[in-house]
């Protein structure tokens, strides 16, 4: 019991690749072998989640440090350490990436038949890679699990996905990658300094919090060091506009792919920034604090007047991620314990209403093969059981009150607004928008006549598929009833993060 | 117990909800009304636990659960019953019960009633949530959520495009009032610290004389858009007569009685706010008088039998928001109420006639109902009376305190503008009320009352509801149980004349609850809105008797044109055709939107999507990639794999080595 609460971290990071291991050795040739590898990737999920709620049960909500802090040497010349600890930020995040996992999973039973172990296996892996950066707290151990998560969700995209998968996926891997070299480089720079100023070579995020990085204005080392690691982070929210790399990679993404992908990869942006840019370079990001609030307003208009147009309902839902990926970036720059909240909570609730929007769509795909709006129509009549569950994920996008996203939306607009009116106006016409774009696109699949024929005998959800849903529309209502669930163990790690960022 | 008022509906919205597709459409019916009678109980149980106690702490407060709560922001899922709200509450439970009744009988041959009920009562979860809740956020989540409802049953029959596109665009209407409403209370946090309804008045009265009047004023006037948007007023009143696409009992209860209140009730809940802004209270009741007299002209044209109600709603919630705007808050009040009675009178009175003529929406295709369906026609007539203003009838009292208020205010000549204007629609509406009667009831029919409903390329039918069944052949006869074996005009069952009956009393004696100068009503509502019912002078009998024969002269010429010398109405709509024309097209606002403000943005969206994303950032993007795949194509050029290359390259180099060793040693 000891040894399970001492290391629960690592259990939760390192569990599910090194379970998928296992994995490897199975046979996948016949369909009930396929059956058996299939459940056990989705019961080495489940156990993951499992482990994770005793972590999010056991956590001190009082205490606004790091908690289950785990260190070991590593690298001791340089001062780098195998260090991993949970703070209210992370330990929601850490939920919601073991939450989403095994729904991605069930989400996929039937649409993966080649490879089927290596994809599992490789899903498992992402989620390790995507846990791990969650907990880090040694910037190189951070950097290493960053960019491995990139090698899993580049195969993902580029052996499942779809006609332009090769595109896609190295579109996906070289934007990415590009933006975190710069970090790379910024990471070293600090280290030095810290070598410089302390005496010793450190890599532990604690000690490069006390490195004191000359600022003045635009040109000097802190702003510098800050737009490096914003690139990396901007790059993954993926901020305006730098986000060219989303819609590609969502479309040809499998479903379970763009599952994680918009659920919890994106997060990693936001994540960095609360983690890393912002307490390193307090006053570099409030100099450049301004800028970051407008392209985060921009993004969500522009985000939701694209996706208006777009003919295609996947790259409708990936624009949609611009959009409210923009509130997360308005609310963390407004740096007031509402916004703030308000951005952390939008993360997970974008993961929960944009990974089930997702699903959706890969279910009408699996049916239909196409995701062309025009194609569908009337489809309410033909599988009442999917419009209802369609229109619920749809209002929670739109941020109805009583769902999860009303929650985020307000308070990131109430906080915004306190430090800057006008943009926080600006970004409420975002809420107008986002009823445009959803709604119009929910009309022209679900209402209306059945005009084509191939509509006409679809199939409702199956058990399975009522299965992946039920857990994401439990979470809606939860979320948007009950938030004070996730945010009363956020608040005080808010509230030390402000006072930390503030100066 | 104010926690249990919310909990009936919402437990009839699951039950139906959930297993609704194994009741039939009787068990539904009784199951969402008796979940909503069940409220209108406990309101009245309420109602009578809040008269008990004293006059100075009027109020009952529950808190259900803490919902958000972030730093020193908190948040609790509070329920208030105060005086204002037993008011709504009564209307919303009482009116709704028997609008739910009476659905049940209208609704009998819908494909899908469960699910009706279903939001029906959804519906009434929300609009209690709205007048219950004790801080802005639960009044805004009441608020989305019947905008909701509004959205699903307008769309109700969704297979219809059309229907669909109309919940759309009350969906996204409101929500452009909805943003105003939020920045409203994002203005008031910042202010006060504080959403609830008596900490803000607390802190209002604390900080008396030391606030920010500019900001204040921005605050009330962003509340005002999303009353706009909600109450349907100029410019944002465009979606409620589409919204005439939902069922007719829907139009009753949603779009008349009680949703399209809440912007009306919002500014009274925060009236101790708006009465220090008077820039914004006369942005009110201006926007009021002009949407009043607008909404009116337009009615007078239509030949839609709910399009006529429903500008005719418009034309009244101005009527509310001049009493508002002019701070006469009971007076709104109480012609809300009465309005209530009325409209959901009227509405289902309409609704009745469409039952009876198989989907006919149409006037000039009715006429001479009056023999084919009596009680209707009776019920019709006083709900026309009523809001006609005719003596001692409901609508007659609740207009002239309006009237009065609006003369009487202190706002110099904007008093008598705004009264004159008023004065002027009542006028009107008491026109084109008796122009909609005659049209409808009177006179000689203009179809074949033997074979109307018999034939399915009847000239409504192609554009009817063929997907819900309503009224249309298969199995009507059965179903109704009223015994006519033929397809023709018929009266109503008794489920749905019932419910006209209650409320054309109500419509006759709900008056009495707002006499002029001994308003039991503004004393009720004393303790929320600080105002007793004044003495009301000379000037009152004078306003009063111009209205009583503004009242006749509308309804006689009404009458006269309509039923003495039909063809009057012709040869005017000849003389006057551009005039006629341009009132039929509703001002051809609805293109002037689409043409100023939804294409172009659809252009500038596909401009940002073409050419910005794909064009600029994207090809950026791609040209980076093709510099890097340029400068690889170069440094190739060295790499060619021919080994004498490399020779060369070796001896260029080792050349070069040597030479500066050598020049290193002879220096």
């Amino acid at each position: 019991m000891e040894l399970f609460t001492n290391h629960i971290v690592s259990l939760v990071v390192f569990g599910p690749a090194l379970l998928a291991l296992g994995l490897l050795f199975l046979p996948d040739k016949t369909p009930q072998q396929k059956h058996i590898v299939k459940s056990a990737a989705l019961g080495i999920s489940l156990l993951v989640f499992f482990i994770s709620c005793f972590l999010y049960a056991w956590f001190d909500a009082s205490q606004p440090g790091f908690q289950f802090v785990e260190n070991r040497g590593w690298i001791e010349a340089f001062g780098i350490s195998y260090s991993l600890g949970v703070d209210g930020i992370s330990l929601v995040l850490i939920l919601l990436t073991t939450f989403l996992t095994p729904i991605a999973l069930l989400g996929s039973w039937n649409a993966i038949e080649e490879k089927l172990k290596t994809y599992l296996f490789l899903i498992l892996v992402l989620e390790t890679g995507m846990l791990g950066a969650f907990v880090a707290l040694d910037i190189i151990l951070f950097y290493v699990f960053w960019e491995a998560m990139l090698i899993p969700m580049y195969l993902l995209i580029g052996v499942w996905g779809g006609k332009d998968r090769i595109y896609a996926s190295m579109k996906f891997f070289v934007y990415t990658l590009v933006g975190s070299l710069l970090m790379l480089v910024a990471i070293f720079y600090l280290m030095s300094m810290h070598k410089m100023q302390l005496g010793n070579y450190s890599a532990a995020l604690l000690d490069l919090y006390r490195v004191k990085v000359p600022f003045d204005g635009l040109w000097s080392a802190q702003t510098l060091l800050f737009l490096a690691f914003a690139l990396a982070f901007a790059i993954k929210v993926p901020l305006f506009p730098l986000h060219t790399w989303l819609p590609d990679a969502h479309v040809q993404a499998p479903t379970a792919g763009s599952v994680i992908l918009a659920g919890v990869l994106l997060k990693l942006g936001g994540y960095g920034f609360i983690r890393f840019a912002f307490p390193l370079f307090p006053q570099a990001m409030q100099f450049v604090a301004p800028v970051f609030m407008c392209l985060g307003v921009v993004a969500i208009v522009y985000g939701a007047w694209v996706a208006m147009v777009q003919p295609d309902i996947k790259k409708l839902v990936a624009y949609s991620s611009v959009s409210h990926m923009g509130f997360v970036i308005l609310g963390l720059f407004s740096l007031n314990s509402l916004a703030v909240s308000g951005s952390v909570y939008q993360m997970l609730n974008h993961g929960i209403s944009t990974g089930g929007l997702f699903l959706i769509v890969g279910m009408l795909y699996e049916r239909r093969h196409t995701r062309e709006i025009e194609e569908f129509g009337g489809i309410t009549r033909i599988m009442p059981i999917f419009a209802v569950i369609f229109m619920i994920v749809t209002l929670s996008s739109i941020a109805l009150p009583g769902t999860n996203g009303f929650v985020g939306e307000f308070l990131i607009l109430m906080g915004a607004y306190q430090t800057n009116k006008v943009l926080a106006v600006v970004a409420g016409t975002g809420v107008i928008f986002g009823a445009v774009y959803m709604l119009w696109m929910f009309q022209r699949v679900m209402f209306g006549p059945v005009k084509n024929n191939e509509n006409k005998h679809l199939k409702d959800l199956s058990l399975r598929e009522i299965c992946v849903m039920a857990p994401i529309i439990a979470a809606i209502f939860i979320m948007g009833i009950f938030p004070n669930i996730f945010l009363s163990k956020m608040d005080a790690s808010i509230k030390a993060f402000l006072s930390q960022v503030k100066v | 117990m104010l926690g249990l008022i919310l909990a009936f509906p919402l437990i009839g919205f699951l039950i139906n909800g959930i297993f609704g597709s194994k009741l039939s459409a009787k068990t539904a019916g009784i199951i969402a009304s008796s979940a909503i009678f069940g409220s209108f109980v406990l309101t009245a149980a309420s109602f009578i636990q809040l008269s008990g106690l004293d006059e100075s702490s009027r109020a009952i407060e529950q808190t259900l659960f803490q919902w958000i709560t972030v730093d020193t922001f908190s948040l609790p899922f509070l329920l208030r019953f105060d005086p204002l709200t037993a008011i709504m509450c009564s209307v919303v439970t009482g009116v709704g019960f028997l609008i739910h009744v009476y659905s049940i009988g209208y609704m009998s041959h819908d494909r899908t009633p469960p699910k009706f009920f279903a939001y029906l009562n959804l519906f009434s979860f929300a609009m209690l949530a709205l007048v219950l809740g004790g801080n802005l956020p639960i009044l805004f989540l009441g608020w989305e959520g019947v905008g909701l409802c509004s959205y699903l049953l307008i769309g109700y029959w969704y297979e219809d495009n059309e229907k669909a596109s109309a919940g759309k665009k009350a969906f996204v209407v409101n929500r452009i009032g909805d943003l105003g409403f939020l920045i409203g209370i994002f203005t008031l946090y910042g202010m006060f610290g504080t959403l609830d309804f008596a900490q803000l008045k607390q802190g209002v009265a604390a900080s008396a004389g030391n606030l920010d009047i500019g900001l204040l004023t921005l605050a009330t006037a962003c509340l005002f858009v999303g009353a706009m948007g909600k109450s349907a007023q100029i410019p944002l009143y465009v979606w409620l007569p589409d919204a005439m696409a939902g069922p007719t009992p829907v139009s009753a209860l949603i779009h008349a009685a009680t949703m399209v209140t809440a912007g009306v009730y919002m500014i009274v809940r925060l009236n101790f706010i708006f009465v220090l802004t008077p820039d914004t209270m006369m942005l009110v009741s201006g926007i009021g008088a002009l949407t009043a007299l607008f909404a009116a002209t337009i009615a007078i044209t239509q030949r839609d039998i709910k399009k006529v109600l429903a500008y005719s709603t418009v034309s009244q919630l101005g009527y509310m928001f001049v009493a508002v705007g002019v701070g006469a808050f009971a007076a709104g009040v109480f012609h809300l109420v009465t309005h209530a009675f009325f409209k959901a009178l009227l509405f289902l009175g309409s609704g009745s006639v469409i039952h009876g003529m198989h989907e006919e929406q149409d006037i000039m295709k009715m006429g001479g109902l009056r023999k084919y369906m009596p009680k209707t026609f009776a019920t019709f007539a006083i709900g026309t009376l009523a809001i006609a203003g005719f003596p001692l009838l409901s609508g007659f009292f609740s207009k002239d305190e309006i009237l009065y208020s609006a003369f009487s205010s202190h706002m110099g000549l904007a008093g008598p503008a705004l009264w004159a204007v008023c004065t002027v629609t009542a006028l009107l509406t008491a026109f084109y009320m008796t122009r909609l009667t005659c049209v409808t009831f009177f006179g000689e029919p203009r179809f074949n009352p033997k074979t109307l409903g018999s034939n399915p390329g009847h000239a409504h039918a192609s554009h009817a509801h063929d997907d819900h069944d309503h009224g249309h052949g298969r199995g009507h006869d059965d179903d109704h149980g009223h015994g006519h074996a033929k397809p023709g005009v018929h009266e109503s069952p008794n489920v749905m004349v019932i419910p006209l009956i209650v409320l054309a009393v109500l419509s006759i004696i709900g008056g009495f609850i707002g006499l002029p100068g001994h308003s039991w009503l503004a004393h009720w509502l004393g303790p929320v809105v600080g105002e007793h019912s004044g003495e009301h002078g000379s000037m009152a009998y004078l306003i009063m008797a111009i209205s009583v024969v503004v009242s006749f002269v509308g309804m006689g010429v009404g009458y006269f044109f309509y039923v003495k010398r039909p063809e009057v109405p012709k040869k005017v709509q000849q003389n006057f055709g551009f005039v006629h024309k341009v009132l039929f097209n509703k001002y051809y606002i609805d293109e002037l939107y689409n043409f100023t403000i939804v294409q172009p943005l659809k252009k500038v969206a596909q401009v940002c999507w073409m050419y910005f994303d794909v064009l600029v950032v994207d090809g950026t993007v791609l040209a980076v990639a093709r510099l890097s795949k340029f400068a690889g194509e170069v440094s190739r050029l060295m790499q060619t794999g021919a080994i004498q290359v490399y020779a060369v390259f070796i001896l260029i180099g080792l050349l070069a080595t040597v030479g500066y060793l050598l020049y290193g040693t002879i220096h």
